[in-house]
């Protein structure tokens, strides 16, 4: 059955990511609260107009409620999903479907943590994994974690595909590229593909700069409907199309060539009706350097097998390539707060669409994006969230 | 360049009424999976429910023979590096684990491998594969 079309029925009119990337002084809470003030500031709207509020387990309590109590809110309408990295992007996409249901009009979304400063090494996921989590006793004793998880992909990736280290590497001088006119980006300083592949090996054959940062900080989303959007002075973003999807260890038959962004993505370019070909600027979660080049592969940016090449002849630079991406340095240069980069992706690709990117990689006349987020890990189960969002 | 296998300690398992076969098996040198006593499906993790159809599954041991799928060093991980693998069992389910007792530099995709069990906390083993002796790669 086809889905409903909820095309345009809601918009994102505010967008607000921390500036910190340390906050050894506040609480996360607060952080919260913070990307909620400056999300509201940014749309023009006051917290009495919050009547929807989405979160994902980062909200310290339990779920939507105590974070609710603490910004004095009085939602009609509450989402706690909970879908690692791709939280984010879902929570904008669940807030069009309760907009266009009618049960709320104006949709708070907020991720905030500070996973710096409590310590914890790359690769680091976050306190809140159950103890009782299934897979857990045939994954952990292994050493089971991030780095060797996505690198298990990436290993598979060039014995079936012939993807080198170069290429991996070429994602991270993209978003170096990027991170330089960013000046809250945690790392400014472009690199190069020889500088990726002398930086230690973490977990063969990801190097320390296939690696995101691990920032403290966060970010908030405000969606509300067009009367409301329209009333405001911002520009207004659309939201086109959105689609989820799981992928894991496939019952043991694991094949890790290919994400659950080949899944999600077409489901969202159905959605919203357009194709990969009409996309000029792409948010792409960026937790490691081969997440990149299997969502441009999976959300059909260019064939299985050819997402390396592609990032080597530079398509993923502003300016001159195809496909501009995390034009704010990505997680892998800026932030990835709370080791999630979800609200991030949607924050720059709004950038992008108002024409509010920093000027030496706006995008010219944008008016389509896509937005891919990613939770759990690329190389075992993880689920994504995939968004594309126009300029009106 | 070469990087030996080291032992690491490895905290207990985590025991249920899942998961306890498993391990018991384990310690007897003895690696089990799962098959569905409906469809009989065979799957990895192993689970009480079938994961193709929600039938009640069962034990069974398998040959502990299998080929490297894929495969990670993970040198900075940890006190000492370990080789994060997916091993493809003979029986048709992959599973994650780790290449053991050998030169962590020559591991490689489809390289032949064979079950062998290394010590947990309190008399626990965990099942690893290593490569086997003499044998070359799978066409
Ligand atoms: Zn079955």
């Amino acid at each position: 059955m086809t889905e409903i079309d909820l095309r345009r029925r809601a918009c994102i009119v505010g967008a607000f990511e921390h500036p910190t990337r340390k906050a050894p002084d506040k609480t996360s809470a607060q952080l919260h609260a913070e990307c909620a003030r400056g999300a509201l500031e940014d749309a023009g709207l006051t917290l009495s107009d919050v009547d929807g509020y989405f979160c994902a387990v980062d909200t310290p309590g339990l779920g939507a409620i105590d974070m609710a109590e603490y910004l004095g809110l009085n939602p009609r309408h509450m989402d706690t999903t909970e879908l690692g990295g791709a939280s984010y992007l879902s929570h904008v996409s669940h807030s069009v479907q309760a907009i266009a249901a009618n049960k709320c009009d104006v949709a708070l979304i907020t991720l905030a943590g500070r996973p710096r400063s409590a310590g914890g090494g790359i690769g680091a996921t976050g306190p809140y994994i159950s103890p009782d989590t299934p897979d857990l006793p045939w994954e952990r004793p292994y050493g089971w974690a991030p780095a060797p998880m996505y690198a298990l992909a990436a290993m598979r990736h060039m014995h079936e595909f012939g993807t080198t280290s170069a290429q991996l590497a070429a994602v991270r001088v993209a978003a170096s590229l990027h991170a330089q006119y960013n000046p809250n980006a945690m790392l400014q300083t472009p690199v190069t593909v020889e500088e990726v592949l002398a930086s230690p090996m973490i977990s063969d054959p990801l190097h320390k700069l296939d690696c995101c940062v691990i920032s403290d900080g966060g970010g908030a989303l405000i969606v509300a409907r067009p009367e409301i959007a329209r009333s405001l002075a911002r520009p207004v973003v659309n939201v086109l199309g959105a689609g989820e999807a799981y992928k894991g260890y496939l019952r043991g038959q694991v094949d890790v060539s290919w994400s659950a962004a080949a899944l999600s993505g077409p489901r969202a370019f159905a959605a919203a009706g357009v194709s990969p070909q009409d996309i000029q600027y792409a948010s792409l979660y960026d937790s490691f350097t081969i997440a990149v080049i299997m969502q441009l592969e999976d959300l059909g940016f260019c064939a299985k097998g050819e997402g390396g090449r592609f990032v080597e002849e530079g398509n993923l630079i502003a300016g001159q390539g195809r496909l501009p991406f995390n034009t704010d340095g990505g997680g892998l240069c800026n932030n990835h707060p709370e080791h999630r980069g979800g609200i991030t992706k949607v924050i720059e690709a709004v950038r992008q669409l108002r024409g509010e990117a920093n000027r030496e990689v706006q995008v010219p006349g944008c008016t389509l994006a896509v937005a891919s987020g990613l939770g759990g890990m690329i190389g075992g189960r993880h689920a994504t969230s995939t968004l594309i969002l126009e300029r009106e | 360049m070469t990087t030996p296998y080291q032992d690491r300690p490895l905290p207990g398992p985590m025991l249920d009424t899942s998961t306890t076969p498993f391990f018991e098996a384990a310690k007897e040198g003895r690696l089990m999976i799962a098959r569905c006593t409906q469809c009989r499906q065979p799957h990895w993790y192993p689970r009480p429910l079938c994961p193709y159809c929600l039938g009640d599954t069962a034990w069974e041991t398998a040959s502990g023979r299998g080929t490297v799928y894929s495969y990670s060093v993970a040198r900075r991980m940890g006190p000492v590096p370990y080789a994060m693998a997916y091993v493809r069992l003979e029986e048709g389910v992959t599973m994650l684990t780790n290449i053991v007792d050998a030169d962590l530099d020559t591991i490689h995709i489809d390289q032949p491998v064979e079950v062998t069990f290394k010590p947990m906390e309190d008399g626990w083993m965990m099942p690893m594969f290593r490569p086997v002796e003499g044998q070359t790669d799978a066409a």
